[in-house]
């Protein structure tokens, strides 16, 4: 286990990560209740349950460090500043969305951001994310990127070619796993042998590798520091596994606990390590944020997403003539 | 200034010369600073550029292809090496899914310059996986460009332009080009992609030919005027994008073709050709006809690759028939072995 600095406690630091880790949840829950529209017509993965992952690693990250992901990227996107219209607009198929209705929700991009993309493909952009940090040492800038994937992709052959290649160079790379049992419908133990667990598969390639617990915050957030501090003293790549929950169905706004793959009572208990609820409560505690904070909080955040929706309804869709536009660089 | 170079050492001199220019350009490839250099393509190059620019890479062709494209997205301009493009195959996940898309997916945000670079095999018993001409797969997909260089010129002219394109090119070589010689001009030059090249002028009928087909159907134009027939060979040189108005102008005044591909016929390049001269209504004076490669994967046996693969002699043949000439029965148990592009090549690769 590393030796990380002592539980962080500076108060700014907090009300940081406090109010990243709602919005992420608000957008999902605002997403989740406007889905049922349909005008929203393109896949859509929630990061809800999974949130602490996003902001506890993204808040350790400067603005020219670079995040990669995949189909569930919502939280990370978010979480390392990209533009929350630009990203409903996307989902709306608008002509003002992130890729001008190109790619959807699967295909989020904020290059102002540091978020250089996600894409579906489970694990392929691992290996582009070890490539962007070597072409980045390459050109003689300093970032650390980090590349964020279920634990599904630590079962495609690109992972652990990306892995041996990160190590190899020890390049300033973290690799995050939020590992969250399933992969759509499919869980862990029909995958992988029970006998092991994942961070003990990447620890196998080399790289240190640390599994811990997905739901907290604070936790993730110090993890994630050391990792950064690792990666900035050229000491090479990290693995972090944490342990998580995805509350809704794979894709999709609503809950799925009825069509047999899992149970309510396993829901329910992941229902009581709520990411948020926890956060608050260990925050009312420490008098940090109190209750009323907390309304002002999520209320600044409703006026946000209330004005990012309105905006993405009335922007327009693109024109017909751009439908093969950017086939081919010019 | 020209000299001659062999297909090969143009392949060197233009990657030197690509990176000499650029520093952003770097070539990455099991192999690529071995002894062997990738047959000579690579040889040199990381004395002079440096092992972050000229790199070995580990035996993970679908992961390191992953790597080169981030690479691109961190500013570089990749080239990527395979042995052979049977290896490439591994790397379809990121190169259709991924690379051909990447500017098209994100509305145009980022750019994907990168190069791959990958052989095709034949003879002295390459056999089904180390010989598979699949240019038509890649040519499918819109977002990647394919070219496939015949002439030393071309080959460095077209690796130049291949390398400054921002778009993922992929770079098809034929092994059996590799030790011919021809001019190639010294310094910077680039041969646009996209551009078909008429290598021979004929009024009698059209050769389209890709890759090492293009040699194929000159020796088969040289022996077709010795009898009277005047074969116009075009060499396709780029399949995507590829050069239609050049194709068929040609087919247009000679009003017969025969369109020879180093793959395979079936759902082939060879059949999009065809299928663009009918569609533009151009008139022939006989039904159009292909000679690329039978529908069986590629024997090793040098006894049944000799029946595999069409040679100027086929050409030769149908080309006789399509134009009313009586040649002569040849043989095709010949004097050299069909197996080697020439006699100077004694195996194994």
């Amino acid at each position: 286990m590393p030796t990380i600095a002592p539980r962080t406690t500076d108060p700014a630091t907090l009300r940081r990560l406090y109010r990243d880790l709602v919005r992420v949840r608000m957008v999902d829950e605002r997403i989740a209740e406007l889905y049922p529209e349909q005008q929203m017509r393109c896949p859509v993965h929630l990061s809800i349950g999974q949130e602490a992952v996003s902001a506890g690693v993204c808040a350790r990250l400067e603005r020219q460090d670079w995040v990669m992901s995949g189909h569930r990227s919502h939280g990370h996107f978010l979480a390392k500043g990209g533009s929350l219209p630009s990203m409903l607009a996307e989902m709306y198929g608008r002509a003002t969305g992130c890729t001008g209705g190109k790619g959807g929700s699967m295909h989020l991009i904020d290059l102002e951001a540091g978020f250089l993309g996600a894409v579906p493909i489970v694990g392929s952009t691992i290996p582009m994310a070890v490539g962007a940090a070597w072409g980045a040492r390459s050109r003689g800038e300093s970032r650390v990127v980090v590349s964020f994937f279920g634990e599904a992709a630590t079962e495609e052959g690109v992972f652990h070619e990306a892995v041996n290649f990160a190590c190899l160079k020890k390049l300033p790379v973290i690799f995050v796993c939020e590992n969250n049992l399933f992969s759509v419908y499919t869980p862990l133990d029909v995958r992988q042998p029970g006998n092991r667990e994942v961070a003990d598969v990447a620890r196998g390639h080399g790289i240190e590798s640390v599994q811990a617990d997905g739901n907290d915050t604070v936790g993730v957030y110090d993890l994630a520091g050391w990792a950064v501090d690792r990666a900035r003293a050229g000491q090479g790549p990290t693995f972090l596994e944490f342990k998580t929950y995805r509350w809704r169905e794979h894709c999709g706004p609503y809950y799925d606990n009825d069509i047999g793959y899992r149970t309510e009572a396993e829901y329910l208990a992941w229902r009581e390590k709520c990411p948020v609820e926890r956060f608050e409560r260990d925050l009312l505690a420490s008098g940090v944020v109190d209750a009323q904070g907390m309304t002002e909080i999520r209320a600044a955040i409703t006026r946000e997403l209330d004005e990012a929706v309105a905006f993405a309804k009335a922007s327009p869709f693109p024109p017909d003539h751009e439908m093969a536009t950017f086939t081919y660089a010019e | 200034m020209s000299r001659d170079l062999k297909y090969f050492q143009a392949i060197n001199e233009g990657t030197d010369l690509a990176m000499a220019a650029d520093p952003r350009v770097q070539i990455m490839g099991l192999g690529v600073p071995d002894p062997k250099g990738i047959f000579g393509t690579t040889a040199g190059l990381q004395e002079k550029y440096g092992s972050e620019r000229v790199s070995d890479l580990p035996t993970s062709e679908n992961g390191m292809t992953g790597v080169a494209i981030g690479c691109a997205l961190a500013g570089m301009r990749p080239i990527m090496t395979h042995h052979r493009l049977d290896f490439a195959l591994l790397t379809m996940e990121q190169l259709v899914n991924q690379a051909a898309k990447w500017h098209y997916m994100f509305g145009g945000k980022m750019r994907m310059p990168l190069v791959i670079r990958m052989l095709v095999g034949r003879g002295w018993g390459q056999g089904p996986q180390h010989s598979q001409s699949l240019q038509s797969w890649f040519a499918h997909v819109p977002g990647l460009k394919v070219v496939m260089p015949t002439t030393p010129h071309d080959v460095k002219g077209m690796l130049i332009a291949s390398i400054e394109d921002d778009n993922p090119v992929i770079f098809i070589e034929h092994r059996w080009l590799y030790n011919l010689s021809g001019p190639v001009p010294e310094g910077h030059y680039s041969v646009p992609l996209g551009s078909a090249r008429i290598m021979r002028s004929g009024s009698d009928l059209t050769i389209v030919a890709t890759s090492y087909m293009a040699v194929e159907a000159l020796r088969a134009a040289e022996h077709l005027a010795t009898h009277g027939v005047q074969a116009e060979v075009v060499d396709v040189r780029s399949l995507r994008p590829w050069d239609e108005a050049t194709v068929l102008a040609s087919v247009a005044r000679t009003g017969r073709v025969i369109v020879t591909d180093t793959g395979w016929a079936a759902v082939g390049f060879s059949a999009e050709v065809v299928a663009r001269i009918a569609e533009a209504g151009i008139p022939l004076k006989t039904p159009p006809r292909r000679v690329c490669l039978p529908d069986s994967p590629t024997p090793t046996t040098p006894a049944l690759a000799a029946v595999y693969y069409p040679r100027a002699v086929d050409l030769e043949k149908v080309a006789a028939v399509m134009c009313g000439l009586d040649l002569p029965p040849q043989d095709r148990a010949v004097t050299i072995p069909l197996d080697v592009p020439d006699m100077t090549f004694t195996g194994p690769f």
